[in-house]
């Protein structure tokens, strides 16, 4: 099994993930653009067409609200679908579903229905695809009761997740990084499952709390060790799930550093992090001996050009830049 | 560039008095290197920084300062204004700050008027009276009843900090150490010198604190103590006195190698909550001649083999009573051991020294009746006790320690 190998891309572990699920249960089944011939647009479905035959792994027309509606009714009729929608993007299509259906009907219901979907989508930049390929919409979700909103960072998030949204009643959302794709990772033999509620303390220190998701969380451990080669021992929690929030660890983590950076990949206005700021201002104000600092990106449609793409992204040099200026101002 | 500070060696320490330097302005120091000698109620303490680069601004010698202080500055590798002796005509920034101090920094004005960015664009104007204080530092002084008006903030945008009020708010208490000028007008011994008196005074300040604010539980257990002996006899008895073991060297690695098993019992209490410590840092009590007491730590006491223990004992023992202990010595210990040795009673119950959670206790090893297999038979006794803060853990865990302890000190082969 390919659990036993160790070392693995995230492209692979979400890959792996999907087998698991299909292989689980055979009410799952996988439906989106390109996921069956073509092996799906970043090649997470590769070879699954094969292995599963169309009947289970399905190529729909693009038409992100006609399949996604199909997704929510398949599971309000008792079956397991796992939608991928090419980027997030597109995903605006699909609102009216993903929001007045799969979000809404579990509880227009009174609980007699229930939505367990799954829907996978790419964000983030980072990859020259330009305004309309590159954003980050995950904290947009975040904002929808109904829904949980999954941010795997790493290849054991990527590889075990799924398998915890799979088995959850309410319709889940997870967002894949289009830079993490090509990122490896070890894989602990040991740990065979995750958990979709709590935020993770991917490393520890006592200056500052660096507090982030998805493709930030590389650069938050790089700028980490560019900290500490400087005597600044930042910490750095993935907060792996946007919606329900997991302030706990977030405040826990403040209660000893007393100053935090929250890095986005999102613009700041009406964001993920605007809301964890908001709520460190309502439960924890007098732990933070420093103002809540916030590394987003520009307030413009993503760039094409790699320079301009660079400049607008979070990248290491400022959350090292806002790090420090915390700790030493 | 970073801040050297005073250290804490400890809950029971205010201030200190640098009596020594060992490095010179514009020396380059590695991380951990010993760079001065400080004057505590321990007695004078070799103290280490834990930064690399080049050390400046050294603190004045012989002035009592308190835990926080600045004592110098660390420019890192790299950093231009360490490295450059003379002033340039046209200062840059940083060799400005470097020379102002760190207070001067946040308040300094930026060399050139940039534009604002169109995201940057903040309230340009603070209409605040007064220093800003965080809000942590806000809460603080209102607890401490400081007066926060005169004061000067070393944080973002200069504003008061946790740290800066907490120093304030030392620097202000009237005088809080009585012993300070006796201590201070008695002639300094060369290096062992420490102030029986003083140390008494910050004994009886950590352990008043430990018993008004440590909910204490203890539990006792006796523990066959033959097979320990039984094998340290053999051992010793093929090697030269240096190279023997002291039963306190079994009794520190057992200890240690319980609380892997337990780490409940291996850390701090801060803040209301329970953080475990970085390592197995057991502080080990020893006496001192003349009275007073100190329990350096003996890192990674788990990691280490007896025989090293056994040095790392008698070293620490030795700097302990003739001076040379090291910052961290004092900083680290993630639990207190106390073994009474061969003089002392039959059995201890400790009091914990915060923010530690726990204490664990050797009484001397007696021969009493002891049954084995129904029959009463001679045989060395130990009693061990545990004295744990019942914030931190219940009786169960600290159960578990106790015959872990004992477990470990019935094979002292694998010890």
């Amino acid at each position: 099994m390919s659990a036993a190998a160790l070392k693995m891309t995230y492209r692979e572990a979400c890959k792996q993930a999907i087998r698991d699920a299909l292989l689980a249960d055979p009410r799952c089944f996988v439906m989106g653009e390109d996921v069956g011939k073509y092996g799906g647009c970043y090649a997470v479905t590769k070879g699954l067409l094969e292995e599963f035959g169309p009947e289970r792994i399905r190529d729909t027309p693009l038409a992100e609200n006609g399949f996604t509606g199909a997704g929510v009714g398949a599971a309000l009729a008792g079956l397991r679908p796992i939608v991928e929608i090419m980027t997030c993007n597109f995903s605006l299509l699909a609102l009216d579903q993903i929001m007045n259906n799969a979000a809404t009907i579990p509880h227009m219901s009174g609980g007699q229905f229930a939505v367990p979907l799954v829907i996978r989508m790419a964000t983030g930049g980072g990859r020259q695809l330009a305004a309309q390929h590159s954003h980050s919409l995950e904290g947009w979700y975040a904002h929808i009761p109904g829904l949980k909103v999954l941010v795997p960072a790493t290849v054991e998030d990527a590889r075990f997740m799924l398998a915890a949204a799979m088995a959850d009643p309410n319709p889940v959302l997870i967002f894949e990084h289009v830079v993490l794709y090509n990122a490896e990772g070890e894989l602990d033999p040991a740990v065979t499952a995750v958990d979709i509620t709590h935020a993770k303390l991917r490393r520890p220190g006592r200056d500052v709390s660096l507090v982030t998701y998805g493709n930030s969380l590389p650069k938050c451990l790089a700028a980490a060790e560019t900290l500490a080669a400087d005597g600044v021992e930042a910490e750095v929690i993935d907060l792996r799930v946007l919606r329900p929030l997991d302030m706990t660890t977030i405040a826990g983590s403040l209660s000893h550093t007393r100053r935090v950076v929250i890095v986005d990949e999102g613009w700041k206005s009406g964001s993920i992090s605007a809301e964890i700021a908001a709520r460190l201002a309502e439960d924890a104000l007098y732990e933070l001996d420093a103002p809540v600092v916030r590394v987003c990106s520009r307030e413009v449609p993503v760039p094409y050009a790699a320079q301009m793409e660079d400049a607008a992204l979070p990248q290491v040099a400022a959350i090292v830049a806002a790090a420090r200026r915390l700790v030493r101002p | 560039m970073a801040d050297f500070l005073m250290p804490s060696l400890g809950a029971d320490m205010e201030t200190g008095k640098v009596v020594e330097w060992l490095v010179k302005p514009g020396d380059r120091i590695q991380p951990g290197a010993v760079v001065a000698v400080v004057e505590t109620h321990k007695g004078a303490i070799d103290i280490e920084c834990f930064l690399g680069g080049v050390i400046e601004d050294l603190a004045p010698l012989d002035v009592e300062l308190p835990v926080g202080a600045l004592l110098a500055h660390v420019h890192a590798a790299g950093e231009a204004a360490a490295a450059a002796p003379a002033p340039s005509p046209a200062p840059t920034a940083a060799t400005a700050a470097a020379v102002e101090g760190p207070r001067e920094t946040a308040t300094a004005p930026r060399p050139a008027a940039r534009e604002p960015s169109p995201e940057a664009a903040g309230p340009a104007a603070s209409t605040t009276v007064g220093p800003k204080l965080s809000p942590a530092a806000r809460r603080r002084a209102q607890e401490l009843g400081l007066d926060t008006a005169a004061l000067r903030g070393t944080g973002v945008d200069g504003a008061l900090t946790l740290a800066d009020v907490e120093l304030a708010a030392t620097q202000s208490r009237p005088q809080a150490a009585p012993a300070a000028p006796a201590a201070a007008s008695a002639p300094r011994a060369a290096r062992a010198g420490f102030d029986p008196a003083q140390m008494r005074q910050a004994i009886a300040a950590a352990m008043t604190r430990s018993k008004r604010e440590i909910p204490h539980y203890y539990l006792t257990s006796t523990i066959a103590f033959a097979a320990a002996q039984a094998w340290l006899d053999a051992y010793n008895r093929e090697r030269d006195p240096a190279d023997r073991l002291l039963p306190a060297t079994l009794l520190l690695k057992a200890t240690a190698q319980a609380l892997v098993e337990v780490p409940q019992l291996n850390g701090f209490h801060e803040n209301g909550a329970y953080r475990s410590g970085p390592g197995i840092h057991v502080g080990w009590a020893i006496a001192l001649r003349g009275g007073g007491l100190v329990a350096p730590a003996i890192h990674d006491a788990d990691r280490k083999s007896l025989p090293e223990l056994m040095a790392a004992l008698r070293d620490l023992v030795q700097r302990a009573r003739a001076g040379g202990l090291r910052s961290s010595e004092l900083m680290d210990p993630t639990i207190t051991v106390t073994s009474l040795g061969e003089r002392g009673a039959e059995s201890v119950l400790g009091v914990i020294y915060p923010p530690q959670v726990a204490i664990v206790g050797f009484g001397r090893v007696v021969q009493r009746p002891w049954v084995v297999a129904g029959t009463v038979v001679p045989r060395p006794l130990v009693a061990l006790s545990l004295a744990a803060d019942h914030r931190a853990s219940d009786g169960h865990v600290g159960g578990q320690l106790l015959a872990a302890i004992d477990r470990a000190l019935q094979s002292p082969e694998t010890l």
